[in-house]
């Protein structure tokens, strides 16, 4: 009797082993993978970083593996996503506000504006890219900054909203009530709203701006690609992700190696991004009421 | 008074107008495409254009199922490869780990989501594809440059490895305590209460979380392109080249305008692609809507 228990704790503890051992080894391997990719990245772009790089635009040969960097591709993503993640702000601030202070909890709208959202959220961006293509069409565009801008600014808005409700969930409704019944109307709310969900719209802003930036399928339709720094909207706009993508193409080792570099330089700025995102997480939410 | 009133009441109406097209997205989406891919649709069967193999743009030919079978493989090889590890790593997380080991993961799984594709596709042609040609593929096959099925899966497979860890622990921490409190309290380990009691109660979650795990990678476009290989042929098994439909579409929006039919082509591409994700993400975002649910 005695010795059937212990066959069975003993046979329970080896499971027990096997599976912690099993969930080690698979966080071991997401481990190893962050790993692989950082310094695989790191180590071949730093032998081709220079100052040149990210201080120059692309000079004559430089497909071919002469003078210059690619300054145009840095400007070129920065006045996109600058451009577009104030346009996301614009329209998500104001959906975000509506639907958790205009709506009620169980409203019938609400649920399908957030179903509506995450289906967005869900769309590749080969498809918004797309998508973008023929309404430029429409619009007799070519491609051009403008392009590029109305297409991420598609791209994020459904990232921008999602992001900020999940922020706003735990949203105290007594603040609310307590705003309501002082006589202030909902619109008049805002304010308190905005303040209490601060921290979950910088979130929101970086996490969109790192998504926009790493974009390449829906840009590549509709920005299309440049030597020079736009200065209008109608010009077409380099980005970082298709600055890699191009260059590694090419057969000469010179500016594969350049691909290698910007590469770099994107991985740092998302890196960046989702190190302060965290810490903007961690530091604010202490303020918070809820 | 009155004034604030209004003042709210044109605020409700501006808002209100702004939600119902931000929704209309949807629908200004799949029409877009739609009237878009028309021609091509005119121009042969739909069934034709599913299921023919035949892929002649200039002679008009576009059969659109190796690049079908192309994104078939690719996907669920991904996600073969990806939920087993993330099973295992939101499990952990959530049922073994103490917080300090939760400080260090999250981060991670922060950068892992946060890499752009390309970079993925640059560490995917440097360490994966050389990897396969030289030590995986000579045991298989006389030759293989490494652009394969199988690099397009590994490398998208970890692509989606964060979204499925973080929906899977937010699956797994709606299941309540109380119910891990009863199993313990019955002599279960914590292997038999993850196992029977938290991923059991947790199935319809795990499944809704995996749908959506595969609608994020059919749509990822560029680091499968720059390791696919890309080449138009049904693949044969995991050391073939293939061609997946979001490759097909970046890789030849620049010729597009010359050959009669070709837009129409790709956008019918388009529309398939979005059609799919459409359905997936609907239904499995209506089951952990209902998962949310229950937890509160």
């Amino acid at each position: 009797m005695n010795n059937k228990k212990n066959k069975v704790t003993v046979g329970k503890r080896v499971k027990e082993f096997i599976a912690k051992s099993l969930m080690w080894i698979s966080m071991a391997i997401v481990f190893v993978l962050v790993v692989s990719v950082l310094w695989t990245i790191f180590s071949k772009g730093i032998k081709a970083m220079s100052w040149d790089m990210v201080s120059k635009l692309p000079g004559g040969g430089f497909y071919i593996g002469k003078e210059g960097g690619f300054l145009n591709a840095i400007v070129g993503s920065l006045m996109i996503v600058g451009a577009s993640t104030l346009l996301g702000l614009l329209v998500s601030v104001p959906v975000v506000f509506f639907l958790n202070v205009y709506l009620t909890k169980g409203s019938r709208l609400a649920y399908v504006a957030r179903l509506a959202f995450d289906v967005l959220f869900g769309v590749p961006s080969i498809v918004y890219g797309a998508f973008g293509f023929t309404v430029m069409i429409w619009f007799g565009l070519r491609t051009s900054l403008l392009g590029g801008i109305i297409v991420i600014t598609l791209l994020i808005i459904p990232i921008f909203i999602r992001t900020m409700d999940e922020a706003s969930r735990n949203f105290p409704t007594g603040i609310l009530d307590a705003c309501l019944s002082l006589g202030a109307t909902r619109w008049e709310t805002l304010k308190v709203v905005v303040r209490q969900i601060a921290p979950g719209i910088a979130t929101a802003t970086l996490l969109s701006v790192g998504r926009a930036i790493g974009d390449a399928a829906s840009v590549m339709f509709t920005a299309g690609y440049t030597d020079s720094i736009p200065t209008s909207l109608s010009q077409p706009a380099a980005t970082l992700p298709l600055a890699v993508f191009f260059q590694l193409s090419s057969p000469i080792p010179e500016v594969v190696d350049r691909a290698y570099a910007a590469a770099l330089v994107l991985t740092a700025i998302v890196l960046l991004l989702s190190i302060a995102g965290r810490f903007i997480t961690a530091q604010f939410s202490r303020n918070k009421v809820s | 008074m009155n004034v604030r009133i209004l003042k709210d009441r044109t605020a409700k109406g501006l808002m209100l107008t702004m939600t119902v097209v931000a929704i209309l997205m949807v629908v200004a989406i799949a029409i877009g495409l739609y009237l878009k891919s028309r021609p091509v649709l005119e121009s042969q069967s739909l069934s034709s254009l599913l299921f023919g193999s035949q892929w002649k743009p200039l002679k008009g030919q576009f059969g659109f199922l190796p690049f079908l079978m192309g994104t078939v493989w690719v996907t669920l090889l991904a996600i073969a490869f990806a939920l087993p590890i993330s099973l295992l790593t939101a499990i952990f997380i959530t049922e073994y780990a103490r917080p300090m080991v939760k400080r260090f993961v999250f981060p991670v799984l922060d950068i892992l989501a946060a890499l752009p594709s390309v970079i993925y596709g640059v560490w995917g042609i440097l360490v994966v594809v050389p990897w396969i040609s030289k030590h995986v593929a000579p045991h298989f096959v006389d030759f293989s440059t490494g652009y394969t099925v199988l690099a397009a899966g590994i490398v998208l497979g970890i692509m989606v490895l964060p979204l499925l860890v973080s929906l899977f622990i937010e699956v797994f921490s709606s299941v309540p305590a109380e119910l891990r409190e009863a199993s313990l309290s019955l002599g279960a380990t914590q292997w038999q209460t993850a196992l029977r009691v938290v991923v059991r109660r947790s199935l319809s979650g795990i499944l809704a979380s995996s749908v959506l795990a595969v609608s994020r990678a059919m749509g990822e476009t560029i680091a499968v392109l720059m390791v696919c290989g890309c080449v138009v042929g049904m693949p044969h098994g995991l050391l073939d080249a293939c061609y997946p439909i979001p490759a097909l579409i970046a890789n030849n929006y620049g010729e597009m305008l010359s050959i009669p039919l070709y837009e129409s082509a790709l956008m019918f591409a388009a529309l398939i692609l979005f059609v799919v994700v459409l359905i997936f993400n609907l239904l499995s975002r209506i089951v952990l809507y209902r998962i949310e649910k229950q937890n509160e």
